[in-house]
């Protein structure tokens, strides 16, 4: 490290289509798993919603589920998945973000008042059409405040798949302390905080765009 | 796909068995190295958060900082700090602490204003003072918030000290780090199933924790909130 420069700027300039790179795998690396863990998170929080005796051991099993060490999982699965396969980070990456989702989606389903729901019924809607135009669109705040929590939080785990060989940007951490040069991790901080920033604000744009009255109220 | 024997190698490997990389050595390790990292995240963010919660003041800087460290990826900062640092405990230590500090700052602050209002005026009403009213009466009420940020930092920590294995650092993630290095699988797999069983037995031992932590009077009014609602 003796009279190595903190950052290497012209190496950044010399490497920006490989960061590019690396930063679009890292992108679809996080960022496919939240939205498959979204598309599940709905019927499973319908379900959840209605039955909260089927709910309670569920919620239990993601609370574990949560807490599992993402290179362990990685490891776990690559007899199954291979090693350095973009499955084998994924499927774990989808997990994590299933047990963020799941309570937000019931959350927001049960937020609905008693009230609001009887009106509906009084109005003659049907439990589809309830869905529908009530009680999905009530969920929507609470389900973009937990694909918030959930999207920054598969980016930054994203990037430990590296160590198994399939990290998008996290490859930058092990190049440059396999190189004793720290301007790749540097730029490998700065462009997985950068996603992750960038996810976070078109998140909150949805929320404006399709819930503009939970602006303000909703964290 | 055979775990029972991947299992019983790791198991039956005589340097799992006693010296400086035993299993019991390394589970010892990652305890120790995770618990200074947690003790001093919480010397460091518990005090500031009940002040910010009690006060209300700077709750902004609370949510602006923990969006920022969610985002910071550990293993960038770990091989960062060993980089700038070079290898010893210390340069680890760090990345640890900025990643347990946050869920406490934010536990400690919203257990506080979580209070009741009236429940305050109340213990300001009958004469206590503003650190007995804070130490008292809102820090019981707050103690199962608090323990469950403590528990979401502990988690993280056991999980990241695995990751920080990579940049050095000893505990059970040099079993899956020199497994897949050295591409002896049974040694990865042992380990990684090892650090899967501390985060599940951590994760009950504060499920346990904040059963017992709850004060009487706040754990029987907990009602469901569409109780209220319904006509």
């Amino acid at each position: 490290m003796d009279g190595e420069p903190l950052v290497r700027w012209h190496w950044i300039g010399d490497h920006l289509g490989y960061l590019g790179g690396l930063a679009a795998d890292h992108a679809v690396i996080a960022l496919v798993p939240v939205l498959v863990a979204l598309v599940l998170a709905v019927p499973l929080g319908l379900v959840c919603a209605r039955f909260p005796r089927l709910y309670q051991p569920l919620a239990a099993v993601f609370n574990v589920v949560y807490a599992l060490p993402s290179l362990a999982v990685f490891v776990v699965l690559i007899p199954y998945t291979g090693l350095a396969t973009m499955a084998t980070v994924m499927i774990p990456l989808t997990c994590y973000a299933l047990a963020v989702l799941l309570p937000t989606t019931v959350d927001g389903l049960r937020a609905v008042p008693e009230s609001v729901r009887q009106s509906a019924v009084a109005m003659g809607y049907g439990p589809w059409h309830r869905l529908a135009t009530v009680e999905l669109p009530a969920a929507v705040p609470f389900l973009i405040a937990g694909l918030r929590v959930a999207a920054v939080s598969s980016i930054s785990l994203a990037a430990v798949g590296a160590l198994i060989g399939r990290g998008g940007l996290g490859y930058l951490f092990i190049d440059g302390f396999q190189r004793t040069f720290p301007t790749p991790i540097l730029a490998g901080i700065a462009l997985v905080a950068l996603l992750a920033l960038a996810t976070d604000l078109l998140l909150v744009l949805a929320r404006r765009v399709l819930a503009p009255w939970a602006s303000g109220a909703a964290r | 796909m055979n775990w029972l024997g991947w299992i019983s190698d790791f198991l039956s490997d005589p340097a799992h068995r006693s010296g400086p990389d035993s299993i019991a050595n390394r589970v010892l390790e990652h305890l120790v190295f995770a618990g200074e990292a947690l003790l001093l995240a919480a010397v460091l963010a518990v005090p500031l958060g009940l002040l910010i919660g009690y006060t209300g003041r700077g709750v902004v800087l609370v949510t602006a900082l923990t969006g920022v460290a969610r985002a910071l990826p550990t293993l960038g900062l770990v091989t960062l700090a060993v980089l700038l640092a070079g290898v010893g405990d210390a340069a680890v230590l760090l990345p640890l602490v900025a990643l347990a500090a946050p869920p406490l700052l934010v536990a400690s602050a919203e257990g506080i204003r979580g209070t009741d209002p009236d429940v305050r005026d109340a213990a300001r009403g009958i004469g206590l003072t503003h650190r007995q009213t804070l130490f008292t009466v809102c820090l019981p009420i707050a103690l199962p918030t608090l323990l469950a940020g403590l528990r979401t930092a502990a988690v993280q920590v056991i999980a990241t000290a695995t990751v920080a294995a990579y940049a050095g650092l000893g505990g059970l993630g040099r079993y899956v780090v020199d497994g897949l290095a050295t591409r002896n699988f049974p040694t990865t797999v042992g380990g990684a199933l090892l650090v899967v069983l501390l985060a599940v037995a951590t994760q009950l031992l504060f499920a346990l924790l904040i059963r017992y932590a709850s004060p009487p009077g706040t754990r029987a009014r907990r009602t469901h909130p569409m109780d209220k609602e319904s006509i």
